[in-house]
């Protein structure tokens, strides 16, 4: 087990990089603690995969070092790291059983065959995988074959960590969600370093105590999952992150309030005086669930005209609109809002955040 | 149904029932013929000179397959697999396969000539008596050298085919698990080769084992009878001697023959995989 600290890493499948573009991986630092549950998280195409290959040795980096506990392995190959991979198809040997399979990394490495069947057999106990153990692993489904993959990782007791590359993609929608206990399970039961990549953020935020959000090849933010949920760095990263995503309207500063069209909004001291000296593009942004209904005395409300009212079950997605912007917002089942009348909303104060050019204030 | 039925006739039924027609009948002429019964067929199981082909052929067929499939794995393990150089080599390995055979039987056997060949006089030059007019050994190995410089490209590109079809998570994989380059190979690269393989290993079986024009154009089928290999000894009966009888029982023995090879290789191929889809 080990801390990983990736330093200055940019990457690029190109051999002569010439532009900012050629790369898939611009310039990133990150520290993955031990023992930490991460996800990285991102749209298909941001680096992830790149990223979690970098740190296990399948690429060598084009720029930046890798540390495993302030050690550089950058030029290490993946045996001398230590490190084990679940990928998205699952890999396994065909023409090998359940047992062979889980025993395979350990025999390449040389161990005897006596610490290779009990590490086998514990592993094989903790996966539930001893009923299956004599069989032929090419019969298997494809759950049981993600598996193995997961065993192969385990078996060896000394791995730096488990990285897990989108490694329910193909695995059934009710077997997921079991997987996904499992990991969690396997996480806490051995204090592993695990850093599971997926586009999915339920399946991310599910996993991860920490969450690395990827983009274009940079790290957007990092933080738990509710820092990206409350407080996104970024409008991409309110925007990926919740469902639907953060609601943005380009406002101007007046003393301690934004204006958004018509409508002012109050925002906290701090806040107001970093906007007021910001020089870039603002805009407002707030999460559709912070949104309130106010009544007409309510200190800071605005009035909006409320356009489609559509019932999702224990809350009402409401669309309105304050001159030409739009806002949603996540409104409880019993407040009465109706289809083309007035109403009066309130954002709240410490859920308002302002963003200059896509960055947070 | 009436579809498929039409089309097999055409290629199988109607030709077979011709050759089975001869193979139980003594024809002397137009309108005169004496049904024979299994005369035929028990005539050429008991031809001496047919045994001697068939054991001939038997053998070129083994060497020719114990020589072309390693080899073919082993070469496209070596081929490139990014950039240009695919295109060149896939190119120049598959010259020889549009080569006609009997084209193929002309350039060795001018090549292999000691007097104004290149290959005869290089092993002339460094001391080899190389003559395979002459020597029996000779033309033999010239005939299977002939066969897997033909042949052999095409069991590389097969096999070279097979590997890049190979998801690079499988080799990422190993990669993990510290696998050496022979694991890889055992457990990865030749499990995923074999449905090439059982392709590779019948069409060079069925090919080899009908091999014609090559000794044909080479020696004749000599010297003696040692390049004698059952197509021609098939030829020289039916069209040489005119004996259509007894050729065509041998050719039903052939044809059954080939196709039982072709099945006992399918099953052991296939059969350790039952469980498989």
């Amino acid at each position: 087990m080990a801390r990983i600290d990736m330093q200055g890493i940019a990457h690029s499948y190109i051999a002569n990089p010439s532009s900012d573009e050629d790369f898939a991986l611009r310039q990133l630092d990150v520290r993955w603690l031990d023992g930490g549950a991460y996800s990285l998280l991102g749209p298909s195409g941001c680096g992830k995969t790149t990223l979690l290959n970098i740190i296990s040795g399948l690429i060598q980096p084009s720029k930046g070092k890798v540390l495993f506990d302030g050690k550089d392995v950058t030029r290490q190959i993946p045996r001398e790291r230590n490190i084990a991979q679940i990928f998205q198809f699952p890999v396994i040997y065909d023409t090998m059983t359940v047992f062979d399979n889980l025993a395979f990394p350990l025999r390449n490495r040389k161990i005897p065959e006596k610490e290779v069947r009990k590490k086998v057999g514990e592993t094989a106990e903790l996966l539930d995988l001893t009923s299956d153990l004599k069989r032929r692993a090419s019969g298997l489904t494809a759950d049981i074959k993600q598996i193995i993959s997961l065993g192969r990782g385990l078996v060896r007791n000394d791995v730096s960590a488990i990285l897990l590359d989108e490694p329910l993609t193909f695995i059934d929608p009710y077997v997921k969600w079991i997987l996904r206990r499992r990991l969690k399970q396997i996480h806490e039961q051995f204090r592993l370093t695990m850093i599971f990549v997926t586009h999915d953020q339920t399946e991310a935020l599910t996993f991860a105590d920490q969450v690395v959000l990827l983009h274009n090849g940079h790290v957007l933010q990092q933080g738990t999952p509710e820092e990206l949920f409350e407080k996104p760095a970024h409008t991409f990263v309110g925007y990926f992150i919740g469902n639907p995503g953060i609601n943005l309207m380009p406002c101007k500063i007046e003393g301690s309030r934004a204006l958004v069209e018509g409508a002012s909004i109050p925002l906290p001291e701090t806040l107001a005086k970093k906007a007021s000296q910001a020089s870039g593009r603002l805009q407002l942004g707030i999460r559709p669930e912070f949104c309130e209904p106010a009544s007409e005395n309510t200190e800071g409300s605005f009035q909006a005209n409320v356009g489609k009212v559509q019932n999702l079950g224990d809350f009402q997605l409401v669309t309105a609109r304050v001159g030409a912007e739009k806002f949603k917002a996540k409104i409880s089942i019993g407040e009465r809002i109706s289809k083309g009348a007035q109403a009066r909303f309130l954002f709240p104060e410490n859920h308002v955040q302002i963003f200059e050019n896509e960055k947070s204030l | 149904m009436l579809p498929v039925f039409i089309v097999v006739a055409f290629n199988s039924i109607i030709p077979f029932m011709t050759i089975f027609n001869y193979s139980v009948q003594d024809i002397f002429g137009p309108g005169q013929r004496v049904f024979v019964g299994f005369e035929w067929f028990e005539e050429v199981l008991n031809n001496k000179d047919l045994h001697a082909a068939f054991f001939r052929q038997l053998f070129f067929s083994f060497c020719v397959l114990g020589i072309e499939i390693p080899l073919g794995i082993g070469i496209s393990l070596l081929l490139p697999t990014r950039g240009w150089s695919i295109s060149l080599c896939l190119v120049l390995l598959a010259l020889p396969l549009l080569i006609p055979w009997n084209v193929v039987g002309t350039i060795w056997q001018i090549f292999g000539r000691a007097d104004i060949g290149l290959g005869g006089a290089v092993l002339k030059a460094v001391g080899i008596n190389y003559n395979y007019a002459g020597n029996y050994v000779d033309a033999w190995l010239t005939v299977l050298v002939m066969d897997v410089w033909h042949w052999l490209p095409l069991v590389i590109l097969l096999c070279y085919a097979g590997l890049r079809a190979i998801p690079d998570a499988f080799y990422q994989a190993a990669s993990i698990d510290s696998a050496s380059n022979w694991a890889i190979f055992r457990h990865i690269q030749l499990p995923k080769l074999k449905k090439v393989l059982v392709i590779a290993v019948l069409l060079r079986f069925m090919d080899s084992f009908m091999i014609y024009s090559e000794p044909f154009v080479l020696t004749g089928g000599g010297p003696g009878s040692s390049t004698t290999f059952l197509s021609q000894s098939l030829a020289t009966m039916a069209i040489g001697q005119f004996d259509v009888g007894p050729a065509a029982a041998f050719s039903i023995i052939y044809f059954l023959f080939i196709l039982l090879i072709c099945f006992c290789f399918y099953s052991a191929f296939m059969g350790d995989g039952s469980n498989e889809n």
